[in-house]
């Protein structure tokens, strides 16, 4: 039985098990536009939450990906190598990386979906 | 112009067998057998090959589909974007000047270090400050020189832990990426809604680990720091320096100089404020200057004259950052700058300011009821519109901007400054005449009746120009960058 | 009238100031406070007409000598062919802004794409950027990219061959950037691959950075160095002078990752240090990591071919200080020098001019060998069109001797020890001269 988390910097990770599938949101993905490219670290690399991972980049922005728990990546999506806009057309299912977690304690930081749209609409009130 | 026939790249013009250009030949034996056939090249590159009158024809046409100041009015904010008079291109091009080699002895190129050394003096002057180099090729390149003066000025103390930068969030993006390069961290300090500095937000940021603040003024929304003093005043009690980002010098020439705001360091932009030409991107130079006691960090090498009125070349003072530069900069733009500081002399100078600032106003009252100013009281050099006034017909700052070029204008600065959603950032400079700016108020105001009579056109724009509006999307998603790259794309 | 640049007359002041409802330039300072404005004129020479300013400059160039020029050193005197000057002068090109507006840029955004297609052919590599300042920041800035692209790495290896003015310059990066730099030992001229593995084998490299020809003008073999990089995760720099590699194996050949240097031999004038050009070239798979502008083609709404900048979210106006460089412009009109220069020589024509500086250089070397007073420094090495020769004087002497006679003899890179040059610019009865000057000098 999977659950997915929410980071404050729109990042989810889906957990399933000890191994979490991160993304960014439906919000994010819609905020960002059309998704030209993403930076995304390589199978072996250890990620940090809190930290920067990698990047996604628009035509005309570019958008940090923070890392929402810690852990070590154990597959980055390569169908977004050649098709990077799959995050636009279903942000939810194109994780961009897997991960076994090492710390799965930092979830509890994390918000669940009904937290997280009820962020997202404060966000949007700004 | 034909462009079936003429608009091709230059290697769908290449023909086996061409050539454009004759070499002298220095009748001395061939000498190919000395380098081991290891050593070379396998294949010939593949250039293009093509005759003379081929390229200049094809370079000629394709300059028929460029804008630029000769032809026509660049309300570019941020740019400075002044006439470049003709006689400074005379100049540069002297072979007495173009001739030399950067490594000739000093006494074989005294003319050549006199003009180094009288514009650094000249900079100095205008500035307010001590001494400059002109090393730096461009302002980004004189922003990292002088952050680095900052950290060796700080090493030199034994005071290692200013690791900071502070940068209002309304800096040129130069500002932050340049502290980034040197090794600064960005801090960044709230502005108030005018873009102007929160002093109460900079307040607590202040402490023993920030190098220096690094600000434009007037700001990139136009409006001048009245309370730069009083910043200055509290970077320097916390033992840091003040950088002043000198993109928006022009409207200060003969007001009011850097060094007497309280500035410790600042660059100039040679391409914006003393009318070299832009060429498309460059060549710029972005001289850097220090108030007295920095003198010493300055990069190397660098031009000093001696008691006895010849100039010399020195690279040994212990405590300078070290080189930025192989050579002593741009020299050909440094010329152009001098030049220009001839003509106008201390007169001329402190005309440029108040006249490019009464330009700015004048537009911008103009057009106010037509378009949102954010920003009430008196601007500088430039200003920003939020968009039009009226949101309800769809029309945004990047389809004004388009249907500009329509008209024969080049579009201002788009969705800069980041303080406002739909900026357009107006810079016309002293060179505009009133015809010219009464000319684009003319089509401004007929663009806005147009957003609310027959939006379409405005959306759609440009209708006129040698392309239409571009798909940035594909070109980022697949990026085609060179010819080999274009033949397989369309094969 | 104020001034022959400004179009404002009195009339204009006073009824544009009305239009803002002022009636004085003075009250568009009023926010200034009194304590930071400039008080009086600028201490500076008043305004000088055009014909003043003229006889201004024409005075100073007569204390400059121009020289028949034997230097070299990373600036090499090459022939710069009429047309270029003359398309360079197109106010369309000189005074156009940045290309931002795509629409009405195509001229500038068009050449500095047969910019990048022929950069990326002379260097064999995949890409190319726009282009940077000078060939010394393009070598640092190619540093900074490669230990960007390593994420975690922070050591970098620079050849001690690799031109000292272009080492400094890394160096002065490298120290602000928080960038270790070492030094690849050089033995006779060249650098020793065994240092560079055992400093690979130490760990953290992100690039090793090398020079072709190095600063001696030496072609150094550079065969399995690609390999013994990618080995440790480590890119391979490749500093080169473009107008060499119309002979000499390019970076792409020798397997380099990233290619850079200075293209200034490509019939620049020397113009006493710049505007020159640093050319930036990698393979593809690095191209986001690029710093600097890159032109892209794509299709406009019409379906036409349209030269786009693109990739912007890599730069300073989007990223800030997360940025892979602080650059936000390119050298603009020397890349249209460059291909026009390039366009006009063609293979067959580059080849001729490295071909004139090959052979010169190889028959200065050996005449100025049989003098009995100058020895190659480096007699097993393969050089091109530049070599460093010991003397049994002191250079300076020779140097002073050469200034007589209006020629400048070579760079001095130690006592007695120089590096002398040759292009298709110098004849072979200036060389003679420069043999017979050394005769004279006494050991």
């Amino acid at each position: 039985m999977s659950k997915t988390y929410y980071s404050r910097t729109h990042e989810y990770v889906t957990v399933d098990g000890n191994t979490g599938y991160i993304g960014i949101s439906e919000y994010a993905q819609k905020a960002l536009g059309n998704v030209v490219y993403v930076d995304m670290p390589e199978e072996g690399d250890d990620v940090t939450a809190g930290e920067e991972f990698g990047a996604v980049e628009s035509v005309k922005a570019a958008s940090d990906l923070i890392a929402p728990v810690s852990g070590a990546v154990v597959e980055s999506n390569g169908l977004l190598i050649d098709n990077p806009r799959l995050i636009n057309q279903d942000a939810m299912a194109n994780w961009i990386i897997k991960v076994e977690l090492s710390d799965p304690e930092e979830l509890s930081a994390l918000m669940d979906e009904e937290a997280y749209n009820a962020f997202c609409a404060t966000e949007d009130a700004h | 112009m034909n462009k079936e026939y003429y608009g091709k790249l230059i290697y769908e013009l290449s023909r086996h067998g061409r050539r454009g250009a004759s070499l002298p030949d220095n009748a001395t034996p061939d000498a190919l057998a000395a380098i081991p056939s290891a050593l070379l090249r396998m294949n010939a590159p593949g250039l293009p090959e093509v005759d003379e009158p081929a390229v200049v024809r094809h370079y000629t046409n394709m300059s028929a589909n460029n804008f630029g100041v000769d032809t026509g009015f660049y309300p570019l904010g941020s740019c400075t974007m002044k006439y470049n008079p003709k006689i400074n291109e005379e100049i540069a091009g002297y072979s007495s000047f173009a001739d030399l080699h950067p490594l000739q002895p000093a006494s074989t190129v005294q003319g050549a270090l006199e003009a180094y050394w009288t514009l650094q003096k000249a900079l100095s002057e205008i500035g307010g400050m001590s001494e400059f180099t002109l090393n730096p090729f461009a302002g980004a390149h004189g922003e990292l020189t002088g952050l680095m003066v900052i950290r060796a000025y700080h090493e030199s103390r034994g005071d290692s832990k200013r690791v900071k930068v502070i940068v209002p969030d309304s800096a040129h993006g130069t500002n932050p990426a340049s502290a980034a390069v040197a090794g600064l961290k960005v801090v960044e300090v709230k502005s108030f809604p005018d873009g102007t500095v929160d002093i109460e937000a900079l307040r607590p940021l202040l402490d023993d680990t920030v190098a220096a603040m690094m600000m434009t003024n007037p700001n990139t929304a136009g409006m001048f720091e009245h309370g730069v003093k009083e910043i200055a005043e509290m970077v320097h009690e916390a033992g840091a320096l003040m950088y002043y980002d000198g993109a928006n010098l022009n409207p200060m020439l003969g007001i009011a100089r850097p060094g007497d705001m309280g500035f410790d360091v600042m660059h100039i932009n040679l391409h914006k404020t003393f009318s070299t030409p832009h060429g498309g991107g460059g060549p710029g130079s972005g001289p850097v200057g220090v108030r007295k006691g920095l003198e010493c960090f300055l990069p190397e090498p660098r031009v000093c004259r001696r008691d006895d009125g010849t100039f010399a070349i020195s690279d040994d003072s212990g405590e300078s950052l070290g080189s930025i530069s192989a050579t002593l900069g741009n020299f050909g733009v440094q010329l152009r700058a001098l030049a220009y500081i001839m003509s106008l002399g201390a007169d001329g100078l402190k005309m440029a300011g108040p006249l490019a600032t009464l330009n700015a106003n004048y537009v911008k009252e103009s057009l106010r009821d037509l378009y949102l100013l954010p920003l009430e009281g008196v601007c500088k050099h430039e200003f920003v519109f939020d968009g039009l006034r009226d949101k309800s017909t769809g029309v945004t700052t990047l389809d004004v901007a388009k249907r500009l070029l329509d008209f024969g204008f080049h579009a201002p600065t788009i969705y800069f400054p980041l303080l406002f959603h739909e900026s357009l950032m107006i810079e016309p400079t002293e060179t505009e005449s009133r015809e010219t700016l009464d000319a684009f108020i003319d089509v401004m105001r007929e663009i806005a009746k147009e957003a609310v009579e027959n939006p379409e056109v405005v959306k759609s724009a440009p209708h006129s120009t040698p392309v239409s509006r571009p798909d940035d999307t594909a070109a980022a998603l697949n990026p085609v960058v060179t010819y080999d790259d274009l033949k397989s794309s369309e094969s | 009238m104020i001034h022959h640049y400004f179009p404002h007359t009195a009339d204009d002041i006073r009824e544009m100031l009305g239009r803002c409802g002022m009636s004085d330039l003075g009250e568009l300072y009023a926010d200034v406070p009194a304590d930071v404005r400039l008080r009086g004129d600028y201490n500076l020479p008043k305004g000088r007409s055009e014909k003043e300013i003229r006889d201004f400059f024409n005075e100073l160039g007569r204390h400059n000598r121009i020289l028949t020029c034997f230097a070299g050193a990373g600036f090499y005197h090459h022939y710069t062919p009429a047309v270029i000057p003359y398309i360079l002068s197109r106010s369309e090109f000189l005074t156009a802004y940045t290309p931002y507006q795509p629409e009405i840029s195509q001229g500038t955004l068009q050449y500095i794409f047969e910019y990048q297609s022929m950069m990326s052919r002379l260097t064999g590599m995949e890409v190319s950027n726009a282009s940077m300042y000078d060939g010394a920041t393009a070598t640092a800035e190619a540093m900074m990219m490669a230990v960007s692209a390593s994420r975690k790495r922070d050591r970098v290896l620079i050849g001690a061959t690799v031109n000292p003015a272009v080492r400094r310059v890394v160096a002065t990066y490298a120290r602000y950037h928080g960038i270790r730099l070492d030094e690849i030992a050089e033995a006779d001229g060249v650098i020793r691959r065994d240092d560079m593995e055992a400093k690979l084998a130490d760990g953290d490299v992100a690039a090793v950075i090398v020079a072709t020809p190095n600063f001696y003008g030496i072609a150094e073999d550079y065969s399995g160095w690609a390999d013994a990089c990618h080995r440790y995760k480590a890119l391979l720099i490749m500093n080169c002078v473009p107008a060499d590699l119309a002979l000499l194996k390019s970076p792409g050949e020798w397997g380099a990752d990233i290619a850079c240097g200075d293209a200034q031999s490509l019939g620049m004038p020397l113009r006493y240090g710049g505007p020159y050009l640093g050319f930036l070239c990698a393979s593809k798979a690095l191209i986001r990591k690029m710093p600097g502008r890159i032109v892209g083609a794509t299709t406009d709404a019409d379906g036409h071919r349209t030269f786009v900048l693109t990739l912007q979210a890599r730069e300073q106006h989007i990223r800030r200080d997360k940025a892979t460089s602080n650059i936000c412009s390119n050298q603009g009109l020397m890349a249209l020098h460059t291909v026009v220069y390039l366009s006009l020589l063609g293979d067959d024509g580059l080849r001729e001019a490295a071909m004139q500086g090959l052979n010169g250089a190889h028959y200065l070397a050996s005449q100025l060998e049989a003098t009995g007073l100058m020895r190659m420094s480096f007699p097993a090495q393969p050089f091109v069109n530049e070599f460093a020769m010991d003397t049994d004087f002191d250079v300076a002497d020779l140097e002073a001797a050469c200034l007589e006679q209006g020629i400048l003899c070579g760079v001095k890179i130690a006592p007695r020890r120089i590096l002398i040059a040759v292009t298709e610019m110098q004849t072979r009865e200036e060389m003679d001269r420069l043999v017979k000057t050394v005769k004279k000098m006494k050991s």
